[in-house]
């Protein structure tokens, strides 16, 4: 054994390993993104699937941002076609549910899909319990620089972007960012 | 679930066949030989029947296999169906250890007689890389999971990937590369687990494994910058992403290893060196494929990337220190026997090669990996774009491409002055004429200038070797041109192979150089009968266009090629409609001529026809590139061929 070369060898090895298990911790998608802290965009689209009491709206309804001023909104991009929008559809799903009476307002965005397609999707995965609207020419999408389905943006009570989520969300982080907000909305 | 039980099955087996080897050696029980073989064989066949399974579930839109509902689509034509195995993370994987089993079945199969534990332990380390990926299949990359509901339908494979026919050639192209190159690792371990280090064994019996994964890498290399030409209409063909470095590290380290393992048949030296490169270009392939599937430097858009990373950390880490440990515990094996004799001879130009390619190498991975350094030590997010690698690679190329003129004139050993000047200085004619041709073209650039002369230069020099040799077949025998050149490369198809490699790179180079520094582009926005000029070249647009597909819609305008008031053709650019996809993917109208391309974009249009936005780009000497690429596959079929005569020469 060439225990020179060898410590050599591993004095250039060593921190490389040490490098690319840190690279796992980051995640080079979190690209700060210059949205959060800007007033969202407005938008004003009409329901597709109605959701469930207590949180529903009728179809046809047309949900506007102006009217949810003073609530905090969690806006969801999601598509029939999307196998990451499967994973969160549960959970976003179930932890609406627990805020009804709050001043919190779900709203999902459907992205490039037909509405058809969209309440077949629901009603397979067991349904939604909030109102889900249509982004006709994926226009709202794109004023809100969507990258790709799933993504969720928080606003809080004053209409601003506090927080986007890229990908699947979960209770944790929902919970964290709308009480937070809710709690910011109250003083 | 007959696919994912085989995955585990064939895990049993495998681990079987690791165990058995070392125990068979360390008992003297070498009856137990064949049953790890056998291990090998039938790990062959239970991936054989995962991977045909997934091709069946893809192709009927079974929806309830996980991965199928991730890339497949009833709309998608039958082709790209059956590719899109390959076209996405799990799949991927799957694909990859289909390939290594198959490899190392077929390596076990031709080499199982050869007395000795060198092949035993060979193909104990194969065993081991694909024990590895099927972990990966039945953890974090398991393409097999079940969906429920069942949904009726799957977005289809990622647009890029189905838009083009070369999306069937690269990617299987790269894998059979990327995965040969476990073959001269799995030797070179077995080597040096088995003490036949020193017998240079290991390296006779992959020469032509590492010269086919070699071949391969390189035909991939190239498939892809032609895909990335013909795809994605920004009309380059190279721009230093993470993915395409990752395919190129490994070329340079094996370039490297075929020409530094000649100075180790030849000389007996750089040994200890070589087994190095095998290994790295080993490491490299696995380190390519943890960069760009981990998600650890930005690459195209996946979202859920899952654990996979630390499987292949972890992978990387246990492959690193054993082979760390395994050549320092041999390195007093390696010594050389022969020794430089004087700088001025073969030897001394491949190991100039050898540190050129190498240093290329960490010049790459260091752009490649320098935001993941800034990012842990200041905490800052940067990209190190093409200005960076083009700097650097620069001087490197140049420099290879004089050596690769200088080398084949060299002898071994040592050359006298007056053989130098004999054999140097012809050459520079070569070097001459491109370098007024490149003036003369208005390139005023020093590394252009450089560039051309010394691809006019290594040219000259490659030639000339088949030209001395075929004058001197002439002469003693009597043949005719054609005659003396087939026997002179039959003869020495080692060589001549390597030489016909090089006029492949050349090519190459002066392709990359001179489209890099004469390309022209020219924008504007135009009316059907309006004509738009870029040197020379006159197009018309004739009309607008749309068609509906199953899977996409399509818009296009029709252009016509002026020469004058003559039509001399039609061009056709595309954008397409996919109803995944957020941005259209172009298909930009290509027309070759042996000088360059004409390249024709639809960048943007009125959607009542009424105008549209091309882009046209004069890309000249394009065409050299990819028929280059064909020159270097094809010199190295000519020294991978077996011959009845000799044999691993």
């Amino acid at each position: 054994m060439n225990w020179k070369r060898a410590t050599i060898a591993a004095a250039c090895v060593v921190p490389l390993i040490i490098l690319f298990g840190y690279g796992l911790t980051r995640d080079p998608k979190d690209i700060p993104s210059p949205l959060p802290g800007h007033e969202a965009s407005p938008f004003a689209l009409a329901v597709f699937a109605p959701g469930q009491p207590p949180l529903n709206r009728a179809p046809g309804d047309t949900v506007r941002l102006a009217e949810l001023k003073g609530q905090v909104v969690v806006l969801n991009f999601w598509a029939s076609w999307c196998l990451s929008c499967r994973d969160e559809h549960q959970i976003l799903s179930e932890t609406a549910k627990t805020y009804a009476g709050k001043p919190v307002h779900f709203v999902g965005v459907l992205y490039n899909d037909e509405p058809a397609n969209g309440t077949q999707w629901i009603e397979q995965m067991g349904g939604q319990s909030y109102p889900s609207v249509n982004d006709p020419g994926a226009r709202t999408a794109i004023n809100y620089g969507l990258y790709g389905v799933p993504e969720t943006y928080f606003l809080d009570v004053n209409g601003r972007i506090a927080y986007k989520a890229t990908g699947p969300v979960n209770e944790r982080l929902i919970r964290h960012v709308v009480d937070s907000l809710m709690a910011a909305g109250a003083k | 679930m007959l696919a994912h039980d085989s995955i585990l099955v064939s895990m049993a087996v495998v681990l079987f066949g690791i165990v058995a080897v070392p125990v068979a050696m360390r008992t003297g029980r070498r009856g137990l030989l064949p049953y790890a073989f056998a291990a090998v064989y039938t790990n062959f066949f239970l991936v054989s029947v995962a991977a045909f399974a997934m091709v069946y579930a893809l192709v009927t839109h079974d929806f309830s296999v996980s991965y199928v509902a991730q890339v497949g689509g009833r709309s998608t034509p039958l082709l790209f169906t059956v590719i899109s195995l390959w076209g996405a993370l799990e799949g991927s994987i799957l694909f990859w250890a289909w390939v290594l089993s198959m490899y190392a079945a077929a390596v076990v199969w031709i080499n199982s007689r050869r007395p000795g534990n060198l092949v035993p332990y060979a193909a104990a380390t194969l065993l081991f890389v694909s024990f590895f990926f099927a972990i990966l299949l039945v953890g974090p990359a398991d393409p097999f999971g079940v969906v429920s509901p069942v949904p009726p339908d799957g977005p289809g494979p990622n647009p890029l990937l189905q838009n083009h026919i070369l999306m069937a050639i690269h990617p299987p192209l790269l894998y059979l590369g990327y995965v040969g190159m476990s073959v001269p690792f799995a030797f070179a371990v077995g080597a040096m687990l088995s003490g036949e280090v020193e017998t240079d064994d290991w390296m006779r019996i992959t020469r032509r494994w590492t010269l086919s994964a070699w071949a391969l890498l390189s035909a991939a290399i190239i498939a892809g910058m032609w895909w990335s030409y013909e795809v994605l209409g920004w009309g380059g063909y190279w721009a230093w992403d993470p993915v395409e470095n990752a395919s190129f590290l490994p070329w340079l380290t094996a370039t490297a290893f075929l020409h530094s393992a000649m100075v180790q048949e030849r000389r007996g030296m750089l040994r200890l060196w070589n087994l190095n490169l095998v290994v790295g270009t080993f490491l490299l392939t696995i380190l390519g494929t943890f960069l760009t599937r981990s998600g650890i430097v930005s690459s195209v858009h996946a979202f859920t990337t899952g654990t996979i990373g630390y499987y292949f950390l972890a992978f990387i880490a246990i492959v690193m220190l054993a082979s760390l440990a395994l050549v320092a515990g041999n390195s007093e094996r390696l010594r050389s026997t022969g020794r430089f004799d004087s700088a001025a001879s073969r030897e001394t130009v491949f190991l100039l090669n050898n540190l050129f390619l190498t240093a290329f190498m960490f010049t790459v991975l260091t752009g490649t990996l320098f935001p993941l350094v800034a990012e842990a030590i200041k905490g800052v997010k940067v990209s190190v774009g093409e200005p960076f690698f083009n700097r650097m690679s620069l001087p490197i190329v140049v420099t290879l491409l004089f050596l690769m003129g200088v080398g084949p004139a060299l002898p071994w050993k040592a050359a006298s002055k007056a053989e130098l000047k004999a054999k140097l200085v012809p050459p520079a004619a070569g070097a001459g004429l491109m370098l007024v041709i490149a003036l003369v073209a208005g390139a005023r650039n020093v590394y252009a200038l450089l560039a051309f002369a010394f691809a006019g230069y290594a040219a000259f020099a490659n030639l000339r070797e088949y030209w001395i040799g075929m004058r001197a077949r002439r002469t003693a025998h009597g043949e005719g041109w054609g005659t003396a050149l087939v026997r002179l490369v039959g003869g020495n198809r080692h060589r001549y192979g390597g030489y016909t490699a090089h006029l492949g790179v050349i090519l190459v180079a002066l392709g990359i150089a001179a489209s890099s520094t004469f390309r022209t582009e020219y924008e504007a926005t135009i009316k059907p009968g309006e004509t738009i000029s870029l040197s020379g070249h006159t197009l018309r647009l004739k009309s607008m266009w749309g068609r509906e597909e199953p899977q996409r819609s399509v818009v296009g305008a029709t252009l016509e090629v002026m020469d004058g008031s003559v039509v001399k053709g039609t061009m056709e650019p595309r954008m397409n409609f996919y109803p995944m996809s957020q941005a259209p993917v172009p298909t930009p109208a290509v027309r070759s001529r042996l000088l360059g391309d004409l390249y024709v974009n639809l960048q943007a249009f009125r959607p009542d026809g009424s105008n549209a936005t091309i882009r046209v780009i004069y890309e000249p000497l394009v065409p050299w590139i990819w028929f280059g690429g064909g020159v270097v596959v094809f010199g190295a079929l000519i020294a991978i061929f077996p011959t009845g005569r000799r044999t691993d020469a």
